[in-house]
């Protein structure tokens, strides 16, 4: 008995993990063929890309929560944080493109440099962008590490605050790119195409394939999932862990700050209820693509393929007409779940 | 000694209250919800405005507007108020369970109490109420569709599932009964631009065919648009949105051919609940009761007296 176990095990431990981490693709042909059997419209190669397309924001900033939840933290904050950044990202490309008397010293010094061209405006903008989300990551990263509080209430705070400055910046209004020229010259960014591919997939591709190599190829990556799986052990291994962890919240900041690149050429425009409840959908698709949320694994393509999962779960609920507008958001719950338990049982055939 | 000092302030008083005949004092409290959204930035905007025309246009009247974040912050600005002398309060409440009580404390106090849009309760306690028409908003919106669509297939974007979308839909509805407009299909888009985006997408997928959309809303309507140009469909006639923001004013203005209206559910209705409540101390007309604002219909026509162009929403 014991002998054919010992003998059987090495064999069991190759498929294994190959099954887990397939799990996700799996649960994503099942919701393709499903799609297929409610609409002769699903399979068409215009919706099939616009839903690949519009899960870019959200496959952009669950790679970033992949590191974050690898190394066993969260963040709540992304949504309000992309809704901040894409509104000081909308009001700094105004200000530069077109500095008057009300415009900020600073911003009028930075329209000196850039210039006041189209050009000079969004590079100010996503400049700007991107250093503020590296910022707000940091912050998240640098309370949670040096305050030591539990990123669940590190992280429900600063969403309060991001969303609120967002709320104050937009006078509960909305943020709109003023500069018709700008708005023209930015747009293609997410309605454009690269060889034929929708640019916010190419981007996305390229943010998960950066991701991957960090997180699978380099010593950063493997101090993120040493951390995530045991803090301790991590330590006495030397792991420098306030660095790795504040590292990893940095990140998350910086796939926000892509995301919203990507996300403000779409509507020109920010409001306060931009990015409501995107945290939810990352997490969401970070534990679809099969990572533990207690830490300790992190699988980026599983993340991506999650995100555009969910996007697909919506899309066929819109495409279908059995299911009534009052019931959709019980549909798709109970899709997701099957998803899950599917891939679960998958897994545990080991 | 006290008897003098006694003396002393009712002459005080007798002096004062004759020149209180010719220089009046009136504090009207207005209470209204922060500015979470557009909508509610409007309210803000239109009160603040308001406040500066009435206070020089009647004079010895103040007028202190109060904002809150929310319901139980609102029912402590409400106390915190209701310390200084104020004669009437203007309210908008976040939510009717939770206000319908400390309105009820003000009112004990003699305060001259008017509601704005979202009821209380009790009506009992208010002496003026100022609100919008939400099924008559539907309907407005559907006999657009019945006199400039006249037939087609339309499709209906709702907001977040509250009686306030069910009315406006339900009379939507109603109103297309026995005509060639055909609703097609209907979903959930939360008044939300990036959620409008994505199911006007799918739409756009899902029907080869569709003439006209009502997005029940300027934000929703917005999302709509983007689609229809990304899609470069040419079936889409008009797309019909309602709350009047003013980027949606403007372009009914300027005779954009697929914004060709809109319907209105003014967050200027603050202003007529002040100026009401203002006007109960300055006239001798009678004031109290209920004023159901029209849903009305703006087209290029009407657009300017919709047009606030300073208003954040």
């Amino acid at each position: 008995m014991t002998d054919t176990a010992l003998a059987t095990a090495p064999a069991r431990r190759w498929t294994m993990p190959d099954l887990t981490a397939l799990s996700p693709f799996i649960a994503l042909a099942a919701l393709l063929l499903l799609g297929a059997l409610v609409s002769d419209r699903f399979l068409t190669y215009d919706n099939l890309v616009n839903v690949a397309t519009r899960s870019a924001f959200i496959a952009i900033i669950a790679v970033g929560a992949t590191f974050v939840i690898a190394s066993a933290g969260l963040d709540l904050s992304v949504g309000s944080m992309a809704a901040l950044v894409a509104g000081v990202m909308i009001f700094v490309m105004n200000a530069v493109g077109a500095p008057g008397a009300a415009t900020p010293g600073f911003l009028a010094a930075l329209s000196g440099i850039v210039g006041t061209s189209p050009t000079g405006a969004l590079v100010a903008g996503v400049g700007i962008a991107l250093i503020l989300s590296v910022l707000c990551g940091l912050a998240n990263g640098l309370v949670v590490t040096y305050g030591r509080i539990e990123p669940f209430i590190v992280t429900l705070g600063t969403m309060g605050i991001f969303r609120a400055l967002i709320v104050w910046l937009a006078a509960g209004g909305t943020i709109t790119m003023r500069s018709f020229e700008l708005r023209e010259a930015y747009r293609p960014v997410y309605f454009g195409t690269l060889l034929g591919i929708p640019i916010p997939i190419v981007v996305f591709l390229a943010v998960a394939l950066v991701g991957a190599v960090v997180l699978y190829k380099t010593a950063f990556g493997r101090h993120i999932v040493a951390l995530g799986s045991n803090e301790d052990v991590a330590r006495y291994s030397g792991v420098p862990i306030d660095r790795v962890r504040i590292l990893a919240y940095a990140i998350q900041g910086l796939c926000v700050g892509i995301a919203v690149l990507v996300y403000v050429p779409r509507l020109g425009s920010a409001t306060p209820t931009t990015g409501l409840l995107w945290e939810l959908q990352a997490i969401t698709a970070v534990v679809i693509g099969g990572t533990a949320l207690k830490g300790g694994t992190g699988r980026i393509w599983g993340t991506v393929v999650g995100a555009v999962i969910l996007e697909l779960v919506a899309n066929i609920m819109v495409l279908s007409s059995l299911v009534s507008e009052y019931l959709v958001g019980a549909v798709q719950g109970a899709i997701i779940i099957v998803a899950m338990l599917v891939q679960r049982s998958l897994q545990r055939r080991r | 000694m006290k008897k003098t000092i006694g003396l002393g302030l009712a002459a005080l008083a007798l002096s004062a209250g004759a020149a209180l005949a010719q220089q009046k004092s009136v504090t009207v409290a207005v209470s209204i919800p922060a500015a979470t959204h557009g909508w509610t930035g409007g309210v803000v905007y239109h009160a603040e405005e308001t406040a500066k025309l009435l206070e020089k246009g009647y004079p010895g009247l103040k007028v202190i507007v109060k904002t809150s974040p929310n319901g139980a912050a609102q029912a402590n600005a409400l106390e915190d108020l209701m310390t200084q002398k104020v004669d009437a309060l203007v309210v908008l409440p976040f939510n009717s369970d939770e206000l319908t009580n400390p309105v009820r404390e003000v009112k004990k106090r003699g305060t001259f109490i008017t509601v704005v849009d979202r009821g209380l309760k009790d009506p009992a306690i208010q002496d003026v109420y100022v609100a919008g028409n939400n099924p008559e908003f539907g309907r407005v919106a559907g006999k657009y569709f019945v006199d400039n669509l006249k037939s087609g297939n339309v499709v209906v974007f709702r907001g977040i599932p509250t009686v306030i979308d069910e009315e406006r839909v339900s009379n939507f509805e109603k109103a297309l009964e026995g005509s060639g407009v055909k609703v097609i299909d209907k979903q959930y888009a939360n008044w939300n631009r990036d959620d409008a985006f994505r199911v006007m997408q799918d739409f756009l997928q899902k029907h080869p065919k569709i003439d006209a959309v009502w997005a029940s809303d300027d934000d929703m309507a917005l999302g709509v648009m983007e689609a229809i140009r990304q899609s470069k469909r040419e079936d889409v006639k008009f797309v019909l949105g309602g709350a009047g923001m003013k980027e949606m004013i403007k372009r009914v203005m300027d005779g954009d051919k697929m914004i060709p209206a809109d319907v209105s559910y003014p967050p200027s209705m603050i202003s007529t609940a002040m100026g009401v409540t203002a006007a109960h101390f300055y006239s001798n007309a009678p004031m109290r009761g209920t004023y159901v604002l029209n849903a009305q219909l703006i087209t290029k026509e009407n657009a300017k007296e919709h047009y606030f162009p300073n208003s954040p929403f």
